[in-house]
């Protein structure tokens, strides 16, 4: 076929290797968190509340399983939608600890992580222009992902005063006839906030009513503390609308493991396998195997780590106080996001300077979106004498800047 | 959420977490717990009472102070007394100060007991002569403890810290 010669040949030359970038590459920024894990990064004499993740290495049990299938030989691809057993394990686990039932065969998909989950849903919902409703503050990586996919995310914001719920009247005002997808993460990261089985009602007939979707990232599920945790799949007529994200990071302590699921309609879950598969094949199969020890002989051990870090909260809880920062209640995951704003000065100033001058690590909660300027998310997964010494260290700082305001 | 913990479970949580760290107020406690410090004060005054709690000792890695300490492990077969079984003899041999721990054991032997001396020859002397001339010791055998690798659910060679990044998501 002979090529028209005007199409072949781009209008301006590439010179650089950004201009072969494809747009919505090219506006992907980085997140907020990177900055400071640069600023971090080598120095020793920084206690650091900035981790996101279980200071628990994963059960030696789980490990152990792994390093005997690697002896055994299991090296191979699994099927496509991950082994078999592990599915009808991760079927069986949701239906006894969060009562919602789901068909291992065509409606549970293990992936890489919660991560994967998160991005095969969006990309298999999002046309170009659909707008994807984010309550905020929340974890990073939604809206950049939307943004990938062509969707525009409408962040809705939430706040302290109210435990960082989401309220139906809040969600009402952000929809529009575009409206397609709404991403709850409750427990939340960065907030701890929470919704409760009352709390969930009035969002799930708002739903209903405006014909949404919504991806539910449940990755803190199991680190609920006094209450359990309701997942909205589980409430009246919500399964079907919802595609449950979850995964082995936060609760049994294996974030590198990169283990993951989605679970919800078959016709969902099967779009998600189509990209899933020809993008990677499957999940890894060692990290499988330990997702699946995990979830037949683990389930002791992940009460001992939720026990473990619920002591720690009311520990940072209180420290906070004490220090004069309020700090609303968080009642899951493993985050306190206590306010500075009596501080006066932003949250990148005062991680900043809490960096530099107090020696402590922090993430400022900008980063995570709307609402969460004038807050500081601290990860309380770190030692008791780490905690310890953290809250010292941000009280003797808070205390040199009230100093200085005087 | 106060009073959510029943009594013995309590006494249960404040064991596990001074089991971690001895140091731990009751004020820690208490937060940590969210019960009331002068609970929390109440429930150890009661443990050390009934000596459920019967020390706060330090866990010292011995091999660092003075390399030369030799431990053996010592297997010991007895007759027990009449109407006193091991009692009276474990006691005659846990008074020894060299002797750091014994424990009544099920199988081939009847007591294991832990002792401490300076060099090889102290512990073989204190076997052959404070040991074996007891009456109703049948046999030993003794086992030197070349290292240590964990003791009490403490590994002594951790080296490996915190390998996380400082800063996620």
């Amino acid at each position: 076929m002979i090529m028209d010669e005007q199409q072949t040949v781009p209008a301006k030359r590439r010179t650089t290797a950004a201009d072969y970038l494809a747009p919505n590459a090219r506006a992907l920024k980085p997140s907020g968190i990177r900055r400071f894990f640069d600023l971090v990064s080598g120095r020793k004499d920084i206690v650091t509340l900035g981790v996101g993740e279980p200071d628990f290495v994963t059960p030696w049990h789980v490990r152990d399983a792994c390093v005997a299938s690697l002896e055994m030989g299991k090296t191979q691809y699994t099927s496509n939608a991950g082994m078999p057993e592990l599915r009808e394990e991760i079927a069986s686990y949701l239906d006894n600890r969060f009562k919602v039932s789901y068909n291992p065969a065509d409606e549970v998909l293990v992936t890489i992580g919660g991560s994967e989950a998160i991005d095969l849903a969006l990309r298999a919902l999002i046309a170009p222009g659909d707008e994807i409703l984010i309550p905020e503050p929340c974890y990073i990586s939604y809206s950049p992902i939307t943004a990938l996919s062509g969707g525009v995310a409408v962040g809705i914001e939430t706040f302290a005063a109210d435990a960082f719920k989401l309220r139906a009247e809040q969600l009402k005002a952000a929809i529009t006839p575009k409206s397609k997808v709404l991403i709850l993460c409750y427990p939340s990261n960065p907030t701890g906030g929470i919704m409760t089985y009352e709390d969930w009602l009035p969002i799930a007939k708002v739903v209903e009513e405006n014909d949404l979707i919504v991806i539910s990232d449940e990755i803190y599920a199991e680190l609920s503390y006094g209450q359990k945790h309701v997942s909205f799949a589980a409430l009246p007529g919500m399964k079907d609308r919802t595609i449950l994200v979850s995964g082995f990071s936060k609760a049994f302590a294996m974030t590198g493991w990169r283990m993951g699921y989605a679970c919800g309609h078959p016709e969902l879950i099967s779009a998600m396998l189509r990209i899933h598969q020809y993008t990677v094949m499957c999940a890894p199969i060692m990290g499988q195997v330990a997702a699946l020890e995990a979830l037949k002989n683990g389930m002791e051990e992940m009460e001992r780590m939720i026990e473990s870090y619920n002591q720690r909260r009311r520990l940072v809880v209180k420290g906070f106080r004490e220090i004069g920062l309020e700090c609303h209640e968080p009642q899951g995951a493993f985050y306190a996001f206590p306010s500075i704003k009596s501080t006066g000065l932003s949250s990148e100033q005062f991680a900043e300077r809490l960096l530099e001058e107090g020696k402590v690590a922090a993430v400022p909660g900008n980063v995570f979106g709307l609402g969460g300027e004038g807050h500081l998310r601290c990860s309380y997964a770190t030692s008791v004498s780490q905690l310890n010494e953290a809250i010292e260290r941000i009280g003797d700082f808070v205390k040199k800047l009230k100093n200085e305001r005087e | 959420m106060k009073g959510a913990v029943t009594m013995s479970d309590l006494k249960m949580k404040i064991l596990e977490l001074l089991k971690e760290d001895a140091r731990r107020d009751a004020e820690l406690i208490a937060t940590m717990l969210d019960v009331q410090v002068d609970v929390v004060k109440r429930e150890i005054a009661e443990m050390e009472n009934d000596h459920l709690i019967v020390k706060y000792a330090a866990v010292v890695n011995w091999s660092k102070v003075h390399d030369e300490t030799v431990t053996a492990l010592i297997e010991v077969q007895i007759t027990p007394e009449r109407g006193r079984g091991f009692e009276g003899i474990a006691e005659r041999i846990y008074l020894y100060p060299e002797v750091k721990s014994v424990y009544l054991m099920s199988g081939a032997y009847d007591l294991l007991v832990e002792v401490e001396g300076k060099t090889l020859k102290e512990v073989a002397s204190f076997v052959s002569n404070k040991l074996s001339p007891i009456d109703s010791v049948l046999s030993t055998k003794t086992f030197f403890i070349l290292k240590k690798y964990k003791q009490d659910g403490i590994i002594f060679d951790e080296t490996v810290g915190d390998q996380r990044l400082m800063i996620s998501p």
